[in-house]
């Protein structure tokens, strides 16, 4: 199932829906890095609000995302972690290091603004 | 029914001595605690006196010893005579409750209770020294009854300091783990206290919750009133650190005490992965600075006191 992604003036926001299977998950991956490229887009925010279960392959998709979209110029957050899976996540020593985090879509777009600030001057 | 040491007296009791057992024993009983109903007044106050001498209960006033002495012997006497323990089991617990808050301990009630056995048993030597077979058949009917009584008693006090422990826990579990919002996008966790897992594990469950529900962007937890932690729960703060991360939250630890920080050293915490400051004034000043936040006299002159 293909999560649709949203374009929000420079940035890009990719919202899962429900559990992927790791398919979706590559999928997803290799779309945002590509429309990064094609809009020109400065940020994407992946909200993964709806994931119940994040497993050490999708932990790993998400932080090969988010450095392979810095590497094509933009910044990733990941916002909505659930408090169980963050902190299931966090006993099986998975963690997404590096990347970015909020809590939800509003502050990850406030995270987004101002580090393209402090990058990039006025955006 | 008295047992005759005639031939065919013998013959008899043997020939009925598995049919009529039974009827045997609760007849034996039934002699048994009529003798203990009768002598109730001067068994209850030579118990009693028993009491004060073996210096039991001393929390409790004499009036107070006589009056629960009284209630005890009667459901004492009324279960050697139904056999049956429930009312028993029920007047236990009620006793129990009411007298663990006096500070009552286990080896008093137990005491107590071994008392009245004794004070009972030698009643019933005295009633029947002068037939020694009969004497034997009467505590054969006694004793299992009286030691299931001591036995019911004493775990229903047991159970019932049990339960008010288990209590007493979850009420200051409830009470010690707030989660304060001090400012916008500010939370303040302060603890108090022993720090166990299961403690560790509500804290952090509360505190992502409040992260989420408050949309806090940074998190001061402050450990001053913890004397010290196991590397188990620190090992939790660590991942409570790195859970709240994940929800978009900053920590910052404050109030490690000299034992504490020996822990986090001495288990190879990363560091890194931990900020924390001296003192919960400095935490607070720094997650401020975090937000963004900048705190400046005001310029009107302070109201003299």
């Amino acid at each position: 199932m293909a999560v649709p992604i949203l374009k929000q003036s420079h940035y890009l926001i990719a919202t899962i829906q429900s559990a992927l299977n790791d398919s979706d998950l590559l999928q997803l991956r290799d779309a945002l890095v590509d429309k990064v490229g094609k809009v020109r887009s400065k940020g994407v925010i992946v909200d993964v609000t709806a994931m119940d279960v994040v497993d050490s392959f999708a932990t790993r998709t998400i932080r090969d995302l988010a450095y392979m979209i810095r590497l094509r110029g933009a910044e990733t957050v990941i916002v909505g972690m659930q408090p169980d899976v963050a902190f299931a996540m966090v006993q099986l020593g998975i963690t997404l290091e590096d990347v970015a985090t909020a809590l939800d879509l509003e502050e990850g777009l406030e995270y987004l603004d101002q580090k393209l600030r402090q990058t990039h001057g006025a955006v | 029914m008295k047992f005759q040491k005639t031939e065919a007296g013998d013959k008899l009791v043997a020939r009925n001595a598995i049919q009529s057992s039974l009827t045997a024993q609760t007849e034996l009983l039934r002699q048994l605690v009529g003798h203990l109903r009768q002598n109730r007044s001067e068994l209850r106050e030579e118990w009693a006196r028993r009491i004060t001498h073996s210096k039991l209960l001393t929390a409790m006033s004499n009036e107070e010893i006589f009056a629960e002495a009284t209630s005890v012997y009667d459901n004492y006497v009324e279960a050697l005579e139904t056999g049956t323990f429930e009312a028993l089991q029920a007047y236990a617990r009620n006793l129990s409750e009411r007298i663990i808050p006096r500070g009552v301990q286990t080896d008093e009630v137990v005491g107590i209770v071994l008392l009245l056995r004794d004070v009972l048993a030698r009643s019933l030597f005295a009633k029947y020294q002068t037939d020694f077979g009969l004497l034997n058949h009467i505590l054969d009917a006694y004793e299992p009854a009286a030691n299931r009584i001591a036995n019911t008693v004493a775990v229903g006090f047991v159970q019932e300091r049990e339960r008010i422990i288990r209590q007493q826990q979850e009420a200051i579990r409830e009470l010690s783990t707030p989660v304060l919002q001090v400012r916008e996008r500010l939370l303040i966790l302060p603890i108090i206290g022993v720090m166990d897992p299961q403690r560790a594990r509500q804290l952090t469950e509360q505190l992502l919750r409040g992260i989420r529900s408050n949309r806090a962007r940074v998190v001061v937890i402050d450990i001053t009133g913890v004397a010290a932690i196991d590397s188990h729960v620190a090992n939790h703060l660590v991942q409570t650190v790195e859970a709240s991360r994940l929800l978009g939250a900053t920590v910052i630890v404050t109030g490690l005490s000299p034992e504490i920080a020996q822990t986090l050293v001495n288990i190879g915490v990363d560091l890194g992965k931990m900020n924390t400051v001296g003192d919960l004034q400095g935490g607070i000043e720094e997650a401020e600075r975090l937000l963004g936040y900048k705190v400046v006299p005001s310029a009107e002159t302070p109201v003299q006191t």
